[in-house]
This record gives structure tokens, C-alpha cells and sequence, in this order.
């Protein structure tokens, strides 16, 4: 950054225009003013310049320069992004706290990741051999938990002339010489990539393996896919942020990329408090590492929400890229739209709904375009799931942002305001959220809880549709005007929804419920609706059923059994069997 | 003391003045956001701010308003950096404007030093998560909605509720909590108050004023009003100026900061008013698309951080227009602090003091400031209960009021029960009590116990054997 190739003209907020050379790039990364503030060139007109500034531009005059990278946007991938926090144009937190202090200052530039730390590299490609693009060289452990591949970047091939041997190295130390056609290509094991172009892959791959959150109301009712995409929408106190925590503390993904974008400072330290002492059910390991997180606060520049969406998505890309299944959660991708709008009003652009600029359709599919799992360059198999919180202003879900969003994802946890002002969490409505990855997850369920997932999923779903058509008559003239076959309905609808659906993330063992956990407890709810209802056939008074104890243990289960412990499970499952035979047994 | 501390390039004369913004022409290098002095022709001073800077030109908005200016005999210095207010401990105890200058007819206190009204952004990695509560010895907040010390949870309120009066009572009553069974609690000495009003009538400044010099206090506030009749672009600086004084007392000087704002539907309307002067494309009711940006550059500026034993704690009281909760101000305030506490007219109108409407209230941080060697064990599973069972009393109201109560079930009558005595002995309290978190926490296993022990699926075998007494 030494080449002044402009002098900024007009200041207006994070939208700076500046007079200058004709040969910087659309998308070309800038130093903006004597403090070279983060800029990109986001439109050229003549010697005109328009420049979106991820930094606070206060104080900025006329008359200062603008230097050139001649490079995009990018981001740097090697090993030390694992357990790190950035901001929104990748610049470590951490260490910006070690050298400024608690305050962030503008016009601070330092490299991303630490490069005077060495990594231990372990070789495993041959040398002679004729790589491609993608092509793993080797290996780093940098975490306890993830051991990760140095690759070729995807734009380098050639025959390996030298593999650096076994050992410790920085990242930007020689690891790898290829000779491809004659040209020389030194490797190191840092790579840049511009965060606005997707990463090349082989090919994109059929999705039907669930991933899997612990979250008994998405892995049952509404699933998601490995590589599928999610939209969270709610208004505000409905529990997206805790949802999102939940899925990024116990989703089963190999690596998780959270995004907090233009959200709370408060949230990202509970986050950065709390990883770390977590531990990840499936390997005793702490959750942060596995985990990178992104913050750009709601105080932090504006326009670097915009980055933050980006930066995250190409990290997660990067790690999908050697092979892993990666969760991304980007919290709130409203918050990236009205950085959108805001840019977009500063440039004078015409706006189309609610002042929304007319191009976030396309960006927010392009967005979740870059989710899936994919084979590839290296002929590994990854995957990259998105999940993107909504926060449609009054929790009306007819705005623009949660409409576009749900043309470009398969899966809508709608939130509900009233589950959440009544403290049921997750206040994910049933009868209006959805997943169009049922049929996918079919057979998942079937070879690993040898269940007929699918049916009794739709079993329970249809009594708690009926629920909701008999609450309508309840409101209107009061449960004991129904027959006792329908009460019986609208008892075991309870079930369901306080005793299923209804989790509670702060309960240590409730927190979390392995698959096997889930399928049993829908079982049991839905045995004690088969054998109630006949009996109830049988003359038994709803009243007789509603005294049984075994309901308080069916309430229960959720937080009494832990999930190594079902055989508990099997224990209530007799004591229903034999209340219900002695009940029967009075109406024989 | 004195705002010209820089002196800088002047320009004479202004070539467009519409409402509260001023263009000027041919001054080549205003800094954006860099603060102005206005001189009008008759030599009266007032300070504007760079809204756009351009080579050629430059917006400026000027905060008490651009009448008197005219556009020949105009003049206009450019000081060269944002807005700073002085700032020192002597503050506390006097009242200010907007601009941090003394309107109490005492001269102004010595300025330890002048930071910038804007703040700086507190690095999220340097954050101490709030878990400590603050006792307020309001029932409904300490036991439903627990305020933690660096929280920022404001006070959704309508036209004509107390809401007033209740900001007063937590400021009175406002400790550092401790769990049930020490001593300390009342350790009242802790707490410095800054209070911004925006667009506030005379009347309410005036009780707040009364309230803090009657329960002695007023020596540890310190208040920045902009009354209703003062400048509306003024409002813009209210909140900043206050929050810029709340950060050097918590961060610099070690102290817990209670900052009370009212009221931000003013705020927002002066930030409407700037915005639709530039031509701005809106995006709800007239508002900004930057409201939230801009809120949350006010909010934001709440927390602990490490290497400092101070905090700031922001309670913003807010009017809902026509108390609707999805209007733009609260909706976007709600995004960004951590909950709110809500206030009912209904429930006011049954004379329920105070009148927090508990269903749609929340703290989001409340999780971690409760239960063991905080409060009491048994708290968060009390709240979860109180919280579950009134909001099915809801629902047995309405039921009621279609086939009568007579019709209702038994258990049901039990919740009607429970929901008056939810109202009546647990919300309603004295404006003058300060209840301490074990009277609320024994008084809320008296109203759950009026139910049978097998509706209370939220609280666990232990605690319902220890604290579960029905009446015989």
C-alpha cells in the first residue's frame, strides 16, 4: 500500500468518492486518508472512484489520498484460525486488545493471522508427483480436536519438485516447490482468497445426512441437511441468538464459523466466555476448538457487516475444502441488509422495497448459493450448511428480508412471539415452520435408530394439527363441551409440545438429546395415546387418564434422563404399560 | 471553559440554509463529523457539526436550530475534530445542556480532561460478561426480569404511565445484589447516576430533580437535560454527552454508572427530522434505515471490560406511540438491548403500581445473575414457573370470559387465584418498598403454591419439598 492512486473528493458517512487513476479494479481493496482506512472500490465512473469504507471515517478530508492494493478483498486461510476471533475484514481481536488496549482505534493494520508461530507440518504428498489445484500436501494439528490439510491453492498445479520434510513452520515459510510447465511456484502454507468469488469445487453432491443439533424440534420435526440452508426469523426476545448458540455449541459439524453480525458486544463475550469451557458431547474436547468466530458489532462500521457475511463464508469454504462438514451461523442477516440499504442510500441508488436496494435478492442467493456439500478439487467430500437468523422489524414475516431469505433456503424455523412471551424455548412454531429435507434424512433415521422416523414424525405432527383445530372450538366454548376421545388429543398434544418440543438450554442434561433419546421419547408419548385412546373407547372418563402419574414422568424425561442412561427411558415405558392395563382392566 | 480550543479555517457566508441544515461553499478540506462554530450576525455562537464533506462544499447541521443565520453576514469556523465534552468526577451532583456546559448558574467544574462525545467501540474480546445483579427491591424486576450491572434494559412505556416514577424508585433503591442470607445488599454508596433527558417536559425534570435531592442522592447524579422547548437537533447530543461522562467514571475512575435516558422516541424523531431534511430514502414510518445503527452506537456503550472494576448499566425508558410495541422505536431499540420491561395500561388502570406487563418483559441476561451463590438456588426455576403459570392464567381468562368461571375446572379456578394474587400482592408494591430478593422469592413460592403440587413441572423434587406450602 504505498502508491497514492486517487484523492478523495466527497465524504459521506462509510461512502467516500475519490479522483484518481483509471486502472483500479471494481471490488479493489484501498487505503483510504493518511490512516490508510479499509476500503473497497464499489463503483468507477471516469475518474471517479466510489469507495465503501469498512472503518469509521470521521475527521476524513477532502484532498487525502487513496492508496491501491491492486488485490480484491481477501482473506488469509492457514492454520491459526481455529479458536480465533476477527472482526468483519478479518483483523484478530486478540491482538488488537494486546497492542491498543479495550478500545478499537481506526487505521489498525496488522496481518490476520500470527505469522511468527510455528505449526508442525507433517508431509504426505510424494514429490514427483503432478498435483493439481486443491491438492492436499499435508497436514497440521491445530487443535487437539482438528487436524487440517495444507493444500495447494486452488489456482497453483504442477509437478512437486520439493516437499519440505516433517517439521515446525511458520505459514509463510517455503513448505512446497512445484514446477508447472517450467515456471517455478513456491508454496507456503498461508493462501489468500478473494471473499466475494466461491471457492472452486468438483462437483456438488446429493445432501441426506442430517445434522444433527440435539435440538429435539429440528432434528425431528424440521431437519436440516449437511450442506442445506436454514432461515431463523423472528422478532426480537424470541430466542434466534439462543438457538443459534444452541446449534453452534451441539450441532455435529466438524467446524463451526459463527458470524455476529451487527449484534450485541455482551453476546460475542458470552460466546468467547463460554466455548471454552464447554465441552463437545461426542469427543470431551472444548467446543472452541473447532470453532471460528467473526464479530462485527452493531456499534462497529457499518459496512463491515457486509465483509463479515463474506470473510465467514470463504473460511468455511476453506475448511469444507479438505474435507470437513462445516455449520456457518450468521446472526443477523438483517443487520446485513441494512448495511446493504444504507450504502445503497448513500449512492443515491433507487430503492425498491422498503428501501431495500433492488440487488439483495441476488445477493442473498448468492449467498446461500455457497452453501452444499460438494466433492472437491482434492477429491475430498465437504460440506458447508448455512444457517441465517432473520429480524423482520414487529416480527412480521411479509418483509422484504425474510421473504427473499426464504426463497433461498430449505428450511424456515419460524419464532413465535407468543411461545416466547409464555417461556416456551425454543418458541419455534410447528405449524408454520418447515423443512423440505424430510424425505433426505428418511433413511438416516432408519439405519441408525432402525426406526420408522418418518412415520412417527408424521404421526405427531398430525396430533398436533389436530390440537390446534380443536383449541379453536376450546376458545369458543371450553374443553369439557368436547367429546373425551378430542381431550384425549389435546392431552397428549400437551405432551408433545411441553414435554417434546419444549427444551431448555440452560438445563444441563435437557441442553442436548442424542437422536436415539428423541425417537424413544416421541414413542413413548405416542404409545401412551394408543393405549389411552383405547381405553377411552372403552368408556374409561378422560379424567381417569388425566390422574395417571406416569404423565408427570413423561413431562419429565426431557431433564431426568440423561442421555446414557435411556434404559430409564425403557423403565417408564413399563410403568405406562402397567397403568394402563389396570385402568383397562376397570372398564373390561 | 471553552469549545474553541482549536481554532480553525473560517468561511463567510452560506450559500443554503433549509431547516436545521447549512451548505457552504469553497472550503476544500472539512473534515467529516468535524464540529463547526456558527456566528450569526449578531454575534451569537452555536455549534453545528460536518454532515458531508465534499471539495467543493459541505453539509453542515446545526444543533439549536439555523434560525437568525443569513446567508451573507454568516460565519462559520471548522474546528477540526468531533464534538468533546469536558469530563470530570466534579461533574456529579450538577445539571448540563446538551453540550456538557453547566445551566445550574454555578460556574463550570474543572475538566479533568475532553473526550470525544462519540465514543469509542469497546473491543468485544476486552468485555466482561455482566453477571452480577442489581437489586432494584422491585418484585417484577428481581425475580422475572433481573437487571444485571452492565446490562442495558430499558422501560417500554405508554403516554401517561409511571413510568417516571418507577425509574425513580430503581435509582433509589439500586444496589449491588447479593445472595440470599449475606449481608451488605443496601450498599447504596456504589452507584453514580447519570440521567439525559430528551424532549422532556419541564414538569419531569423537575420531579426527577425533587426525587434525587429528597432521597439524598443528588450529590452522586449528574444531569443533562434538553427539555421539550429546547432544540430538537440538541437531543442528538443529549445521550452522547451523558454516556460520554458514564464512561469515564466507570472506565477510568472504577465506578458502577447507572445511566437513565428519556425519552428515545424523541431522539429518534430528531434523527427523522435530520433525515428527511437530506431527502433520505426512509425505511419504516419516516425513520432512517440507519436508526439502528445509530441507536446502537447510544446502547452499545454499556458493559464492563476488563482491567477496570467500573460498569455501565443503561436503563432507556422509551413511549410507545399509541403503545404499539412493533412502532420502529421500540422495535428497533428491542433488537439491540439486552430485553425490556414492559408497562400495561391495563394493569395500571387496576391500580397495579408498578405496572410491568411481565409476559412480554424479558432480560436476556438474567440467565446468569440468578440462582446459586447469586440470588438463591431456587430462582431460575421459580421465575420459569411464575412465568409458565401466568401465562396460562391468560388463557383461563379468556376461557372464563366465554363460559363463565363457574364452568371452570377446578384447577383452573386455582389459576384464577393465582393470577389475582399474581397481581395484586407479587407486581403491586409501594412506591416507597424496597423488597428484599428473599421476601420476592418467598413470595413467589406463596402465589405457586396456591396450585396443586403437580401442575409445577418447572421446579424440581427438591426445592418443590423444600419451599412448597399449601395452605390447608
Amino acid at each position: 500500500m504505498t502508491d497514492a492512486i486517487g484523492v478523495v473528493s466527497r465524504v459521506n458517512g462509510p461512502v467516500v468518492h475519490a479522483r484518481g487513476s483509471m486502472q483500479v479494479r471494481m471490488g479493489e481493496l484501498v487505503g483510504v486518508g493518511e490512516d490508510h482506512l479499509v476500503g473497497e472500490v464499489i463503483g468507477l465512473n471516469n475518474d471517479i472512484m466510489t469507495i465503501q469504507v469498512y472503518e469509521e471515517t470521521s475527521g476524513l478530508t477532502p484532498g487525502s489520498p487513496v492508496f491501491g492494493t491492486g488485490a480484491p478483498l481477501s482473506v488469509e486461510l492457514a492454520p491459526g484460525l481455529l479458536g480465533g476471533i476477527f472482526d468483519g475484514i478479518q483483523r484478530p481481536l486478540t491482538v488488537i486488545e494486546a497492542k491498543f488496549g479495550e478500545f478499537i482505534n481506526r487505521g489498525i493494520q496488522l496481518p490476520s493471522l500470527d505469522r511468527e508461530k510455528k505449526w508442525h507440518f507433517v508431509p504426505s504428498a510424494a514429490v514427483g508427483d503432478s498435483l493439481e489445484g486443491g491438492a492436499t500436501l499435508g497436514s497440521v494439528q491445530e487443535t487437539i480436536l482438528v487436524n487440517t490439510k495444507t493444500m495447494l491453492p486452488p489456482d497453483v498445479k504442477g509437478r512437486l519438485a520439493w516437499l519440505a520434510p516433517e517439521g515446525d513452520y511458520t505459514i509463510e515459510e517455503t513448505i512446497a516447490r512445484l514446477d508447472d510447465a517450467g515456471q517455478q511456484r513456491e508454496v507456503s502454507m498461508l493462501q489468500r482468497w478473494p471473499v466475494r468469488f466461491p471457492r472452486p469445487i468438483k462437483e456438488r453432491l446429493e445432501k441426506n445426512t442430517p445434522l444433527i443439533t440435539g435440538q429435539r424440534i429440528l432434528d425431528s420435526f424440521f431437519p436440516i441437511v449437511k450442506g442445506g440452508t436454514a432461515a431463523i426469523p423472528g422478532g426480537f426476545g424470541t430466542g434466534k441468538t439462543i438457538t443459534q448458540h444452541q446449534i453452534a455449541k451441539w450441532a455435529d459439524a466438524d467446524i463451526v464459523v459463527y458470524i455476529g453480525c451487527g449484534e450485541r458486544g455482551n453476546e460475542i463475550t458470552e460466546v468467547l466466555q463460554e466455548f471454552p469451557k464447554l465441552i463437545d458431547p461426542r469427543n470431551g474436547r472444548p467446543l472452541i476448538e473447532r470453532t471460528v468466530i467473526i464479530a462485527n458489532t452493531s456499534n462497529m462500521q457499518v459496512a463491515a457487516r457486509d465483509a463479515s457475511i463474506y470473510t465467514g463464508i470463504t473460511m468455511a469454504e476453506y475448511f469444507r475444502d479438505m474435507g470437513f462438514a462445516v455449520a456457518i451461523m450468521a446472526d443477523s442477516t438483517s443487520r446485513w441488509a441494512e448495511a446493504m440499504r444504507e450504502i445503497s442510500g448513500r449512492l443515491g441508488e433507487m430503492p425498491a422495497q422498503e428501501g431495500y436496494p433492488a440487488y439483495l435478492s441476488s445477493r442473498l442467493a448468492e449467498f446461500y448459493e455457497r452453501a452444499g456439500r460438494t466433492r472437491n478439487l482434492n477429491d475430498t467430500e465437504g460440506s458447508v450448511t448455512v444457517i441465517g437468523a432473520v429480524s423482520p422489524p414487529g416480527g412480521d414475516f411479509s418483509e422484504p428480508v425474510t421473504q427473499l431469505t426464504k426463497q433461498y433456503t430449505r428450511v424456515f424455523w419460524a419464532l413465535d412471539k407468543s411461545l416466547a412471551a409464555a417461556r416456551h424455548f425454543p418458541s419455534i412454531n410447528w405449524l408454520t415452520s418447515y423443512s423440505e429435507y424430510i424425505d433426505s434424512v428418511s433413511n438416516w433415521w432408519r439405519s441408525h435408530t432402525n426406526q420408522d422416523w418418518r412415520s412417527i414424525r408424521a404421526r405427531a405432527m398430525e396430533l398436533l394439527t389436530e390440537e390446534d383445530h380443536l383449541n379453536q372450538i376450546v376458545r369458543l366454548v371450553g374443553p369439557d363441551a368436547l367429546p373425551d376421545e378430542q381431550r384425549l388429543v389435546l392431552e397428549t398434544a400437551h405432551l408433545l409440545t411441553t414435554g417434546f418440543l419444549q427444551q431448555n438450554a440452560l438445563d444441563p442434561v435437557d441442553t442436548y438429546a442424542f437422536p436415539e433419546k428423541q425417537i424413544a421419547m416421541l414413542k413413548l408419548i405416542l404409545r401412551f395415546h394408543e393405549r389411552a385412546e383405547a381405553i377411552v373407547k372403552h368408556g374409561a372418563v378422560i379424567t381417569d387418564v388425566q390422574k395417571l402419574p406416569v404423565i408427570h414422568d413423561l413431562l419429565r424425561m426431557k431433564a431426568d434422563v440423561p442421555n446414557d442412561n435411556l434404559a430409564l427411558l425403557d423403565k417408564i415405558g413399563q410403568d405406562l404399560e402397567e397403568q394402563m392395563d389396570k385402568l383397562e382392566a376397570r372398564y373390561k | 471553559m471553552s469549545m474553541t480550543r482549536t481554532g480553525g479555517k473560517i468561511v463567510r457566508g452560506l450559500s443554503k440554509v433549509e431547516g436545521p441544515l447549512v451548505v457552504v461553499e469553497g472550503i476544500g478540506t472539512a473534515g467529516f463529523d468535524e464540529i463547526v462554530e456558527v456566528t450569526d450576525p449578531s454575534g451569537q455562537k452555536r455549534l453545528g457539526k460536518v454532515l458531508e464533506a465534499a471539495e467543493d462544499f459541505a453539509v453542515l447541521e446545526i444543533f439549536s436550530g439555523t434560525s437568525g443565520l443569513s446567508l451573507q453576514d454568516t460565519q462559520v469556523m471548522f474546528l477540526g475534530e468531533p464534538l468533546h465534552i469536558p469530563v470530570s468526577t466534579e461533574m456529579l451532583g450538577r445539571v448540563f445542556n446538551s453540550l456538557g456546559q453547566p445551566i445550574d448558574g454555578y460556574p463550570a467544574p474543572l475538566a479533568d480532561k475532553f473526550n470525544d462525545i462519540n465514543g469509542q467501540v469497546i473491543n468485544p474480546v476486552s468485555r466482561l460478561y455482566p453477571e452480577e445483579y442489581l437489586a432494584t427491591g422491585v418484585s417484577a424486576i428481581d425475580a422475572l426480569n433481573t437487571l444485571v450491572i452492565g446490562q442495558k434494559l430499558p422501560i417500554f412505556t405508554g403516554a401517561g404511565l409511571p413510568h417516571d416514577r418507577l425509574a425513580a424508585q430503581i435509582v433509589r433503591q439500586a444496589s449491588i445484589g447479593q445472595p440470599v442470607g449475606e449481608d451488605g445488599g443496601a450498599d447504596i454508596g456504589n452507584f453514580s447516576i447519570i440521567f439525559a433527558a430528551m424532549g422532556v417536559k419541564h414538569d419531569v425534570a423537575t420531579f426527577f430533580q425533587e426525587e434525587f435531592t429528597r432521597s439524598g442522592a443528588f450529590g452522586r447524579v449528574a444531569m443533562f437535560l434538553n427539555l421539550a422547548d429546547d432544540p430538537a437537533i440538541e437531543r442528538l447530543l443529549t445521550p452522547r454527552a451523558a454516556l460520554t461522562l458514564a464512561e469515564y467514571l466507570a472506565f477510568e475512575r472504577g465506578q458502577h454508572v447507572l445511566v437513565v435516558m428519556l425519552d428515545l422516541t424523541n431522539y429518534c424523531e430528531a434523527l427523522r427530522q435530520i433525515s428527511n431534511k437530506r431527502g433520505e430514502v426512509p425505511a419504516r414510518k419516516g425513520f432512517p434505515g440507519y436508526m439502528y445503527s445509530d441507536l446502537a452506537s447510544l446502547y452499545e456503550r454499556t458493559g464492563k471490560i476488563r482491567n477496570t472494576p467500573g460498569s455501565v448499566t443503561q436503563i432507556p425508558i422509551l413511549t410507545m406511540p399509541n403503545d404499539d410495541i412493533t412502532h420502529p422505536v421500540p422495535d428497533v431499540s428491542g433488537y439491540i438491548t439486552e430485553g425490556q420491561i414492559v408497562l400495561s395500561r391495563g394493569l395500571y388502570q387496576q391500580d397495579v403500581y408498578p405496572p410491568i406487563s411481565v409476559l412480554p418483559s424479558l432480560s436476556r441476561l438474567m440467565k446468569d445473575g440468578i440462582g446459586k451463590d447469586k440470588t438463591r438456588g431456587d430462582h431460575p426455576n421459580l421465575a420459569s414457573q411464575l412465568y409458565a403459570a401466568y401465562a396460562h392464567v391468560q388463557d383461563v381468562r379468556s376461557l372464563a370470559s366465554v363460559i363463565g368461571e363457574d364452568e371452570l375446572t377446578e384447577i383452573d379456578q386455582k389459576y384464577l387465584a393465582f393470577g389475582r394474587a399474581f397481581e395484586k400482592r407479587f407486581l403491586n408494591q409501594d412506591y416507597n418498598e424496597n423488597r428484599s430478593i428473599e421476601t420476592t422469592l418467598n413470595l413467589g413460592w406463596e402465589l405457586v403454591s396456591i396450585l396443586p403440587r403437580n401442575e409445577l413441572i418447572r421446579l424440581s423434587k427438591e426445592q418443590l419439598d423444600q419451599y412448597y406450602r399449601p395452605a390447608a
